[in-house]
């Protein structure tokens, strides 16, 4: 059986299992009859031109991932940023890992998706917020279909979170292959300040294919630092979308670090419901191989006086293929919008590829918006001076590269977060040292 | 020191260096001068390493041993030091990180453990301090936005820093005002000693009047084709190439 067709006989089977009488029944039944409608994205639709999910959708996977796993905190203790004090979410094949975790009720909502969809003190909220800002399209609709587990986080009024939230989704490989559909709601109130770390992490090398949603909504004055790590294992993909809504005044900046996976697309979203919003999204992809990774971002310039900044850096090797699409779009009455996109790339090898396409639309006339992107080889003169003062060619190259990203990790604005990820970039480039630049 | 033996080199199949043969001894200073595209950068280059030329003829011996297959980096490590002419701009790599990478890579090569933190931070106080460089300089991107001075007294303090055997200047003195110069070439005095050795590339005469050399050569369609002492630069100054083209029938 094919995988559209095995998930769509799943969903009653799914739903029974959760509870057919929760308020998002009928947003589940829409969801899945959109999803049996238009299935998976192919490279026939211009947004995924590049990406083919060929190669990704032909295992079978199982939809229902046993819930018994013997994980303890030692086997996956070198995911964590452990080093950090932090909120913890933690799910494994998909559910929740209460031993894992550190969640709280205590002044914040740092919990779990399942409680939030179905007691009723949250019917309010989840009425309020669930799905509506998340994409209609088939592949979001399969997530909202089969939404059950995921974060919760709602952050009230003026709340700055004392320590940031991490939420780390890990597949065991205890099946052949597995499929997971994780949805996270979170929504930062008026002049509350968060932190978020998210990661998906696969341990063993069977395929797992993860489709994740997540929605946010940054209130009034809002503050909304997300960083997505994705350094998965050869035969983990990821299909992972955001949805930002911002109201006034608010400032929300995501950061993915895409650094490995089979095959990886980012979707993200934000739309700017109000004034002087600032919108930021930085990314850092470094691959090899024949992973790939598509960035794909929308960010809707819907008022006046709004900025948005965009700064997204590869590193291609091997026979890797990135894509970079970035669509902006200023709206009519959003005069005095101030838009900037770059989208900078290097290609180590000859069989690497990138595709990148700035896609701007703008309907309004006293804007500024810029964009540029370049695509290009390590500096060989650049190389020579490294290596003339004593620098040897694989510590020449990390340092260049290094460099180069530097845009990008200079303002992740967590240390022990930035040391982390400055590690993983130095043992993916084979070196040992690290730069503090 | 170094010993340049018939050295032929050439680049995409273009002869540049067509018979080079120069001793330097430990503890002196050559000059090396001549017109534009006579081949002076070239020398330097193939000296420190650069890959883009290659060496047909001849050889390159520092210390006794033929270092044409080394790569620049192993040069470096073996003592080997080039000023650029143009110091390449590296954004995002502070002058003090990229020194403190160059020193303990070399060390590294040398079976040495890092400089600890300390000892690397009193070393550039006082490098920095010899060549009059501001401390909030130390923290900016290599090169990026430096003014023509600025960079090549960031080369001089990266000579002070990695203390080479050989050192190579190429077009030190371009771009510098006098009192730079002044302070360049000071910088330049004070690393000498009777160990090592120095060769400057120049132009003009100028230059020697502060780093004054034993030896000065002119180099002419890639060979050197006159040797002598300082007064050789002052001649040349005062005449121009010409005579000497005429004198070698170039």
């Amino acid at each position: 059986m094919e995988l559209k067709e095995k998930l769509v006989s799943s969903f009653m089977a799914f739903e029974d299992t959760v509870d057919v009488n929760s308020t998002i029944h009928d947003i589940r039944t829409e969801a899945i009859k959109t999803f049996e409608a238009e299935g998976f994205p192919s490279k026939r639709l211009e947004d995924w031109k590049y990406t083919s999910l060929n190669s990704v959708l032909k295992h079978d996977y199982s939809v229902f991932p046993k819930s018994e796993n013997d994980i303890e905190f030692k086997d996956i203790k070198p995911y964590f940023s452990h080093d950090i004090d932090a909120y913890k979410i933690i799910f494994i094949d998909g559910k929740y890992a209460s031993h894992l975790s550190q969640t709280t009720h205590d002044g914040l909502d740092v919990c779990l998706m399942s409680a939030a969809l179905t007691k009723p003190k949250y019917k309010v909220i989840i009425d309020n917020y669930f799905n509506k800002i998340a994409s209609k399209n088939g592949i979001s609709s399969l997530n909202t279909a089969f939404s059950y587990e995921g974060a919760y986080i709602n952050i009230p009024k003026n709340k700055v979170v004392d320590k940031p939230i991490q939420i780390i989704h890990f597949s065991t490989g205890n099946e052949a292959a597995v499929m997971l559909q994780p949805r996270n709601l979170i929504i930062v109130n008026e002049n509350a300040h968060v932190q978020i770390i998210e990661r998906h992490q696969s341990l063993t090398d069977n395929p797992v294919l993860t489709n994740s949603v997540t929605e946010i909504f940054a209130n009034k004055r809002a503050i909304v630092d997300y960083y997505k790590i994705q350094n998965d294992r050869q035969n983990a993909s990821l299909i992972d979308s955001t949805f930002i809504n911002q109201k006034q005044e608010s400032l929300a900046k995501v950061h993915t670090f895409a650094l490995g996976g089979k095959l990886v697309r980012n979707n993200l979203e934000f739309y700017q419901n109000g004034e002087r919003i600032d919108s930021t999204m930085k990314g850092i992809t470094i691959i090899g191989d024949k992973q790939h990774v598509d960035h794909n971002t929308l960010v809707h310039h819907i008022e006046p006086n709004c900025e948005s900044h965009q700064d997204y850096k590869g590193i291609f090797d091997d026979k890797a293929t990135g894509v970079f699409n970035g669509k902006v779009v200023v709206e009519k009455l959003a005069q005095k919008t101030n838009a900037f996109q770059a989208n900078n790339n290097i290609l180590l090898s000859d069989k690497a590829s990138i595709n990148t396409k700035p896609q701007l639309e703008i309907f309004a006339d006293d804007v500024k918006c810029s964009h540029g992107c370049t695509i290009g080889q390590l500096d060989e003169s650049a190389m020579f001076y490294l290596r003339s003062r004593g620098i040897p060619e694989k510590e020449a190259k990390a340092l260049l590269m290094f460099a180069f990203s530097n845009t990008v990790l200079d303002s992740v604005k967590i240390p022990e977060l930035k040391d982390r990820i400055t590690k993983i970039i130095a043992e993916k480039l084979g070196v040992s040292i690290g730069f503090d630049l | 020191m170094l010993k340049i033996n018939n050295l032929h080199a050439s680049i995409e199949d273009k002869a540049i260096l067509k018979g080079i043969n120069l001793e330097v001894k430990p503890g002196e200073v050559h000059a090396i001068m001549g017109p534009n595209g006579s081949g002076k950068s070239t020398l330097a280059s193939v000296v420190a390493g650069k890959e883009e030329y290659e060496v047909t003829e001849g050889s390159i011996l520092l210390e006794g041993e033929d270092i044409e297959e080394l790569g620049a980096e192993e040069r470096a490590h073996k003592g080997v030091f080039l000023s650029f002419q143009y110091p390449v701009e590296i954004p995002g790599v502070s002058v003090t990180n990229f020194m403190k990478t160059a020193i303990n890579e070399t060390r590294k090569a040398k079976g040495l453990e890092d400089m600890p933190a300390k000892d690397m931070l009193k070393m550039i106080r006082e490098k920095s301090e010899m060549l009059e460089i501001d401390r909030k300089f130390l923290s900016r991107s290599l090169n990026e936005g430096f003014s023509g001075g600025e960079k090549k007294r960031n080369e001089i303090f990266q000579m002070a820093m990695l203390e080479p055997k050989l050192a190579i200047l190429d077009e030190t003195d371009s771009g510098l005002d006098i009192d730079a110069l002044r302070i360049v070439s000071d910088g330049v005095n004070k690393l000498k000693s009777k160990d090592n050795a120095v060769i400057v590339i120049t132009h003009y005469q100028r230059l020697l009047d502060y780093i004054v050399p034993d030896y000065v050569h002119v180099l002419l369609n890639g060979k050197i084709v006159k040797s002598g002492t300082k007064e050789l630069a002052h001649e040349l100054e005062a005449k121009g190439y010409d005579w000497i083209k005429e004198e070698v029938g170039a």
